[in-house]
């Protein structure tokens, strides 16, 4: 149990070292901060007849901000192989949950889910997205409002453990919690 | 782009005709000033990559077989013009290069001898010159000789700054190669596809041999699903650099990018509409991945499909008029057909239970895609009229598949010897050729249109 929270733990600080989360908006945000790297090759034509062959480097680092949740709860539900389906052992972690949520009605969840590495990268997104749905679902049928949680998908780009045996699958198949 | 270029191949000056024999044509559209970039693409981080190494496994193929000749002016280059174009026929697996060791010294004004070359078994001859300009251009010209008939098949000039020597030698096979073969080439032409080294995502722009690499976006969180418009200036792409999959297009001169879909869930599968005014995408906002329509320019998405299913992976016939896509809605991922704003949707693939990854040719006869079979990821190809398969690899780790614009190849990302790499073969799967992945992992190509 220990080493299952500080597993969630280690992943949750990997998961941390990119942006803070974005807001639950049903219109999509329009990116005003479009950088354009390169300035245009001087004295000649207008951008929009510039190079046909350049590349223009964006780069995405960003900084990194997670919030806290309840402590030690654990954050990961674990699935079966081609499953979306919330065993019954992960039934207590969704509920201490929900309680916290329901308690703090200002917290927000992501729940993320996850596949592992066999199968294409969008069907791989898509079945992520179901497990981090489930989640979802569960949470609110104890009561969570629907805008405290987003369900998104990491598909297998994001496994949690490296390797290509049952033991690392079944670790990278599954749903995070977090805070944001 | 403002008085550039007309639609189609661009027309040279033959250089037979006197009145154009001085003048040399500069194509202002794809020849641009790249000194900037290549300094950022050299400064940016990234491997730099090898050309792909073409692997025949065919027997018994008809290859052309032609001999060029080192153009004259190029030993003091750093671009060896006649090695270039040599390259690029013979990885389309339809030349074999004969050698051209002990040549006379050549040039497009040469009359040459040919029954050196008729001996040596070679059905064509090229010959050329690289001439440095006053203003510190080049002017690359090459002159095809048919060594069977004895006839001259014409050539061209191509006036270029340095940095774009490959791309006129790139010019050049395609010009050789459309006047053997009848078909448009790819040389000239661009891939997309992502790199990952630790936690450092790359997604590069290289020319269709692997040369050139050039970082369009720099991301310590994963990109997927490059997807060229049809002008061959946009991508886009799915980043997960807010810590969610959301859908960019992405202007790859200028790297302004625009934010399409950001929508409640997640936001992926990104498909250009030919015309380029439209994208499919895959959204979860209404709960389950379903495929919308959304204006290029951002704006409110349209749901085309209807279902409790899964459906993603849209891809746009050539007319615009379908859509392709996989859905798991009889169980498991096949791939279906309906029309582009949506209606009923009509199975295509048959065989296997878990059929992914939809890429069509752009003549519309051939669909490529992913079949999971025993566990094994396998490129499929598909002759739609008659709903004939064939498998064309001999790997279990296929990924992605892509058509050169050409519909004569087809790229895609594999694991050979524990190593990700991309592919490109043939229909038939008789030609491949591999570009490893140096260092990091390579993956999610797609292959870009004819350059305007």
């Amino acid at each position: 149990m220990i080493k299952r929270v500080f597993l969630a733990l280690a992943c949750a600080a990997a998961l941390a070292g990119c942006a803070s989360g974005v807001k639950l908006d049903d219109v999509p945000v329009e990116d005003k901060q479009s950088t354009a790297v390169t300035t245009p090759p001087s004295g000649t034509a207008t951008p929009s007849t510039a190079d046909a062959s350049r590349v223009a480097p964006v780069d995405a680092t960003r900084g990194s901000t997670e919030a806290a949740g309840p402590t030690g709860v654990a954050r990961i539900v674990y699935f079966d192989y081609d499953s979306n389906v919330i065993k019954p052992e992960f039934q207590a972690l969704i509920e201490q949950h929900a309680r916290f949520l329901k308690a703090n009605g200002a917290r927000h969840v992501v729940v993320e889910g996850h596949t592992d590495e066999r199968g294409g990268r969008e069907y791989n997104l898509a079945l992520g997205q179901r497990r981090s749905e489930a989640v979802r679902r569960a949470l609110e049928l104890l009561g969570v409002k629907d805008s405290q949680v987003e369900a998104v998908s990491f598909g297998k780009e994001k496994p949690a453990v490296p390797g290509s045996d049952e033991t690392a699958w079944a670790q990278n198949r599954r749903a995070e919690i977090a805070y944001r | 782009m403002a008085g550039i270029t007309s639609p189609g191949p661009v027309r040279e000056p033959d250089l037979e005709d006197t009145k154009e024999r001085r003048r040399s044509m500069d194509l202002r559209a794809p020849w641009r000033r790249r000194e900037l970039i290549a300094l950022l693409g050299a400064a940016g981080a990234g491997p730099a990559l090898a050309q792909f190494r073409v692997e025949v496994t065919g027997v018994g193929l008809t290859q052309l077989p032609i001999a060029i000749v080192p153009f004259r002016g190029e030993a003091a280059l750093p671009q060896k013009i006649a090695s270039i174009v040599q390259a690029d026929l013979e990885r389309s697996g339809q030349f074999r290069g004969i050698d051209a060791a002990g040549s006379p010294e050549l040039d497009e004004t040469s009359r040459p001898d040919l029954s050196p070359w008729r001996q040596k078994a070679a059905d064509s001859l090229a010959v050329g010159s690289v001439t440095r300009l006053a203003d510190g251009r080049y002017d690359v010209r090459y002159r095809l000789w048919d060594v069977v008939k004895g006839e001259d098949r014409g050539g061209q000039s191509f006036v270029v700054p340095a940095l774009d020597l490959r791309l006129a030698a790139h010019h050049i096979a395609d010009a050789i190669y459309e006047k053997l073969t009848g078909d448009k080439g790819i040389f000239s032409t661009r891939i997309a596809y992502v790199t990952k080294a630790g936690t450092r995502y790359n997604l590069w722009v290289a020319d269709a041999d692997g040369e050139n690499a050039q970082s369009a976006l720099a991301s310590p969180e994963p990109i997927i699903s490059p997807a060229w418009s049809a002008s061959g200036t946009q991508l886009a792409y799915v980043s997960f650099e807010s810590r969610k999959p959301v859908v960019y297009v992405h202007e790859i001169a200028s790297g302004k990018r625009r934010l399409i879909a950001n929508f409640r869930g997640s936001n992926s599968a990104p498909a250009w509409a030919p015309d380029g005014r439209t994208l499919a995408v895959t959204l979860t906002r209404e709960g389950g991945s379903q495929i919308y329509t959304i204006p290029a320019a951002g704006g409110e998405p349209r749901r085309i499909t209807q279902s409790g299913s899964i459906d993603t992976e849209p891809i746009y016939s050539a007319d615009g008029r379908s859509i392709y896509f996989v859905s798991d809605r009889g169980g498991s991922p096949q791939i279906y057909r309906m029309s582009a704003s949506g209606g009923d949707p009509q199975r295509v693939t048959f065989t296997g239970t878990y059929n992914i990854s939809p890429a069509l040719s752009p003549d519309g006869r051939w669909l490529a895609y992913i079949s999971r079979i025993g566990g094994a990821f396998k490129l499929q190809v598909m002759e739609l009229a008659t709903g004939t398969v064939q498998s064309v690899t001999d790997t279990t780790a296929d990924e992605s598949p892509s058509f050169a614009p050409n519909g004569r190849l087809i790229i895609y990302a594999t694991r050979q010897g524990g190593a990700e790499a991309l592919m490109t073969t043939t229909l038939d799967g008789k030609i491949k050729a591999r570009l490893p992945g140096r260092g990091g992992d390579i993956r999610e190509p797609d292959w870009g249109p004819f350059r305007r």
